[in-house]
């Protein structure tokens, strides 16, 4: 099997696994209670704050765990939205967020909130410009990710910080979960606020998450009870979930090269795809400075993603249909669109995303499947 | 051109006459033990003056480490080029541009070497006239300049650097003998700690510890506040008291109203003990006047009648908000206002005695077995030593 979803998630490595299970035996402890027990898993968990803190350059307290990507996201969206609304009802986005920051914002708006939308270029680029334009005095936050999750586009996030640094009473939410481990993201130099992680992203476990909270910036909780992570997020914490996350960042030093090896496979495959194939579109950025090597996304107008995803698995290979979360459902990409492709092209896309164990001879391989599945199919739906 | 030196400044020292070799020998130690981490980097002392040199180590992670050198006045970062007209312009145009939000600065030119060939003066022009029309919009202000550009040129090579980044300043440590820190769980103790390493002395600490009356967690806090003051003073021995008993008796025997008191004289005998066996000369407390009852002029006289030995209170002068504010700095706050009960606090009496006297405290003191409890503490008190570079407590992360 050769497994191209790793924008969906990834394998958890067997490093994660093996540090979860002995935490799970030997540590189950709950970290707030007072006994020798509680304190050593109390210990273990701040162990992990700190190598999660490290790597994304910030204090340790700075770090709330939550129970995934998605509740990352709601919590800084929700809780600046609830804290601050005093101060103005006012959001801006862009037309590309994933569903956990693009929904929460719809769901704001039915709720009074005001919310803009930014465009994105063809490629899939904000402009820094668009945000300036965008913002009033009732703005309270800018929400803006990192790695889009359908196109591998990157986002201005430096700039954007720099422009919002102008701007002191609005927040900046950068939604880091397709990037973190893989992209440097200074979040001192981007100025930025707040900042979601998933760990299934990087090779560690599902159900578990963080929230970079910069310190003096308060928020309004989702969940209330026990005042578990300074009172952000109640529930007692996944105290293996947490460690697996934090050998999981530690693991993501072990990859020096990924970036560089993926951007030459993502070169000769493309290369060789376009070359081979008629009726076949890039989606996003193929630069190497605004686009990250390892999510591709190709339309193929007049196929269905569905079908080639599973004819493509058929033949070994995994790959999805715009992001994993909603492919269940037959609606053209609202990504797509927005970066001007028409329902029939944003139909028929899918994407490939690599990670840190995928090899080259897999993309040759999957170029190799591309090009003998691709032909048939558009002979029998008749594509010319 | 990159930065390939840190150039070290160490004003105090300069003071020391006699004792400056050994002081200089200490910092250096003390230096080269802070930067032990980063592989190539070297220090080195060329006529007077000390480097580190950065051998492509990056310059960032080194800087911060020695911002937690007592003894630096300073340091900047320094460019060693060749003692010729066009590298030392080049040089300083650097300095210039690496510090962007200068507005005005002005060329320092010494020559150490009387052979090169342009004079100071010269040199001052004609350097700041390649950086004037190189690194708009800069401007010169030889009176108050906001960036100065310092060259020094000297024989083998000319050295050129900006302004300095103010160090901790004080001694190094372990150049003025060894101090005992009465460490608690607050927010003073550490700070005063903190002062005492600033005047050069070598740390150890001691705790007491009351379980199950103060919690592991009360004891954890405290072998946290000594980790992060290794930060400063390289590794600390931490003397943990078994304190229960005492308490206990005290608490059955004595007045409430003298609890306290009674209790800071038990700690003073414990801690001198300890002191005198591991060769400090003098005990240091997070003391300040006035902030609560055993604060007092009064309070403090009958406490420390049981002991002769220097009892040294770095924050006296300070008010609560000074004592914050350097708490937060050396980053020992965080730590400190963490919840948990310490011995002061679990037996603390409803109406503490604010002018207690040495006659009553004696008298109540003679109910108790005071020579057993105070030797069985001693002898029962667990030493942990910390370090700089302690290993983590768990190995999952390796």
């Amino acid at each position: 099997m050769i497994y191209l979803d790793n924008s969906a998630t990834t394998q958890t490595h067997p490093d994660v696994i093996s540090v979860m299970t002995d935490v799970m035996q030997n540590l189950y402890g709950n970290p707030s209670s007072l006994h020798k027990e509680g304190v050593k898993a109390e210990r273990l968990m701040e162990q992990a704050r700190k190598v999660i803190a490290k790597k994304l350059n910030c204090h340790p307290a700075e770090i709330i765990f939550t129970s995934g990507g998605t509740e990352a996201n709601n919590l800084a969206i929700k809780g600046v939205a609830e804290q601050l609304q005093h101060r103005g009802r006012h959001l801006i986005t862009s037309k590309i967020e994933h569903p956990s920051v693009y929904d929460v914002m719809r769901q704001l708006e039915q709720r009074g909130w005001k919310v803009t939308y930014l465009d994105v270029d063809q490629w899939g680029h904000i402009s820094v410009e668009s945000v300036e334009k965008a913002l009033t005095k009732e703005t309270v936050l800018v929400s803006i990710m990192h790695v889009n999750n359908e196109l591998g586009t990157i986002q201005p996030i430096a700039e954007i910080g720099q422009l919002l640094a102008k701007y002191p009473k609005v927040l900046f939410h950068v939604d880091a979960i397709q990037s973190f481990g893989k992209l440097q993201l200074a979040i001192d130099m981007a100025q930025v606020d707040l900042l979601s992680i998933s760990a299934h992203k990087f090779h560690g476990p599902k159900g578990i998450g963080a929230l970079y909270v910069k310190k003096n910036i308060q928020l309004a909780p989702l969940l209330v009870g026990g005042g578990q992570e300074q009172g952000l997020r109640s529930g007692t914490q996944n105290v293996p979930g947490i460690v697996g996350m934090a050998k999981a960042t530690m693991l993501t030093d072990r990859h020096p090269d990924f970036l560089q090896r993926s951007y030459e496979w993502k070169k000769a495959f493309l290369d060789n795809v376009t070359r081979n194939l008629d009726h076949i579109l890039i989606n996003g950025d193929t630069t190497t400075e605004k686009a990250v090597p390892y999510i591709i996304n190709l339309s193929f107008p007049g196929l269905k993603s569905e079908v080639l995803v599973h004819a493509l698995e058929n033949e070994g290979v995994m790959v999805s249909t715009k992001s994993a979360c909603s492919s269940k459902l037959e609606v053209p990409s609202r990504v797509l669109k927005a970066i001007g492709r028409k329902d029939q092209e944003a139909l028929s896309s899918i994407r490939i995303s690599m990670g840190y164990q995928t090899k080259q001879e897999e993309m040759e391989q999957l170029a190799q499947v591309l090009l003998q599945v691709v032909p048939k199919l558009q002979q029998v739906m008749k594509v010319r | 051109m990159k930065f390939d030196l840190i150039l070290l400044r160490y004003g105090e020292l300069a003071l020391k006459g006699k004792n400056k070799a050994a002081f200089e020998q200490k910092l250096i130690q003390n230096i080269r033990q802070q930067l032990i981490e980063f592989e190539a980097v070297r220090i080195t002392k060329e006529q007077g003056r000390l480097f580190v040199e950065l051998n492509g180590q990056e310059m960032e992670p080194v800087l911060e480490k020695l911002r937690d050198v007592f003894g630096l006045v300073g340091f900047s970062p320094a460019l060693r080029v060749e003692s010729k007209l066009e590298s030392l312009q080049q040089a300083a145009l650097q300095i210039v541009q690496h510090a962007p939000n200068k507005r005005t600065f002005k060329v320092i030119s010494k020559r150490a070497n009387k052979s090169f060939p342009i004079g100071s003066q010269e040199l001052n022009h004609q350097i700041g006239g390649y950086v004037l029309k190189n690194a708009q919009p800069i401007q010169v202000d030889v009176h108050y300049p906001e960036l100065f550009v310092h060259v020094e040129v000297r024989s083998k090579a000319s050295y050129v650097y900006g302004n300095d980044i103010v160090g901790l300043g004080g001694l190094p440590v372990g150049s003025s003998g060894k101090v005992l820190l009465l460490l608690s769980g607050g927010i003073d103790s550490p700070v005063a700690g903190f002062l005492a390493l600033k005047r050069g002395v070598e740390l150890q600490a001691i705790h007491f510890h009351s379980f199950p009356f103060t919690s592991e967690r009360a004891k954890q806090k405290v072998i946290d506040l000594a980790q992060i003051l290794t930060r400063f003073g390289g590794s600390i021995r931490l003397h943990i008291v078994p304190f229960t008993e005492i308490q206990t008796e005290i608490n059955k025997h004595c007045y409430e109203s003298y609890s306290i008191t009674i209790m800071r004289r038990i700690m003073l005998r414990i801690a001198e003990e300890i002191a005198k066996q591991n060769g400090a000369l003098a005990l240091v407390t997070g003391e300040s006047l006035g902030q609560v009852a055993s604060q007092t002029l009064e309070s403090m006289n009958t406490i420390n009648a049981v002991t002769n030995m220097p009892i040294l209170r770095p924050v006296v002068g300070m008010d609560k908000q000074e004592i914050m504010s350097l708490a937060k700095q050396i980053g020992t706050y965080e730590t400190s206002i963490l919840p948990y009960e310490d011995c002061c606090t679990v037996f603390l009496p409803k109406a503490p005695k604010t002018k207690p006297d040495q006659e009553t405290a004696e008298r109540q003191e003679a109910r108790l077995e005071m020579e057993r409890l105070v030797r069985e503490a001693v002898e029962g008190t667990e030493v942990m030593v910390l370090s700089a570079e302690q290993e983590d407590e768990f190995s999952y992360f390796e």
